[in-house]
């Protein structure tokens, strides 16, 4: 392949909430599968890209024990926020190069699992990023969480253009 | 115009600290009138009015069956959902976009390296 080879415009990035407890992201990359493998694997990789700048997420920490029965946890942190954010859990199965399923155990209540699969096509290999929720209740709570914020500060806004 | 007429019926419709209430109970699940009435000490007909209300800026949907008429979050309410899924969806965008960066610059690195091997 020629060193001057011009990249293919990044392809799309697909969000779907595939049931009432399933949320479901998916990407094709460039690359064969195991170097998108490695990316997710190795502590060193998965920090340069899990924390979006443009987010104005940092990692503080980052631990990960990437084999069945393994632990992961990690430390993030935002201008918002004093206190660092602390993401953790187990490692339910590792199969190299194929699927790695994790538990979201920071939460005050059950979290989702997540299951990520790999799959070689051609040149590419598609990413499946799949959250599964404890219920409808709880991936619902969760949506709400955020866009009842959202609300909240509306309501604010409101309120104070009213008293004016 | 339309969307002007809609936006004002949200604004009046969200300007009464009961109707908010009402918003945030049918968020924790449907009820009927006569529920929501009893639960912010209110008359059947002062409850029916803001519900009303709720109802006409797509925020509350109704369905009457038998003799009872079930409130529920309206239309405007799914529209939050689709939000936040496209908020979502930016996150990982973002998410990717860095991953395929740094996927890029390992197949570079792999390419340099095979290339050193051979020399």
């Amino acid at each position: 392949m020629a060193a001057n080879e011009k990249r293919d415009p990044a392809s799309p990035t697909n969000v779907e909430r595939k049931s009432d407890r399933d949320l479901v992201v998916t990407r094709t990359f460039n690359a064969p599968l195991r170097i998108v493998f490695e990316a997710w694997t190795k502590p060193e990789l998965f920090q340069r890209w899990w924390a979006p700048k443009s987010f104005g997420i940092t990692f503080i920490s980052c631990q990960m024990d990437v084999r069945t029965g393994g632990n992961y946890r990690m430390e993030l942190g935002h201008p918002s926020s004093e206190k660092p954010m602390a993401f953790f859990g187990r490692y339910i199965e590792v199969i190299p190069n194929a699927r790695i399923v994790w538990t979201n155990d920071e939460g005050s209540e059950e979290g989702p699992v997540t299951t990520v699969t790999f799959e070689e096509r051609g040149n590419e290999t598609l990413v499946v990023f799949h959250d599964r929720y404890p219920s409808k209740e709880t991936l619902d709570a969760a949506i709400a969480s955020q866009a009842t914020s959202g609300f909240g500060q509306q309501f604010e806004q409101l309120d104070a253009l009213l008293a004016a | 115009m339309v969307q002007y007429a809609h936006l004002d019926a949200s604004f009046a419709a969200l300007s009464d600290a009961t109707r908010r209430g009402v918003l945030e109970q049918l968020g924790r699940g449907d009820a009927s009138i006569t529920d929501l009435a009893e639960k912010f000490h209110m008359t059947l007909t002062g409850m029916k009015k803001h519900v009303g209300i709720l109802e006409q800026a797509g925020l509350v949907a109704t369905q009457k069956i038998g003799r009872v008429r079930t409130c529920k979050l309206g239309p405007r309410q799914l529209a939050e959902e689709t939000a936040w899924i496209e908020a979502y969806r930016a996150l990982w965008a973002s998410r990717f976009d860095a991953l395929d960066n740094l996927i890029e610059e390992l197949k570079q690195k792999e390419k340099t390296d095979g290339r050193k091997r051979k020399a």
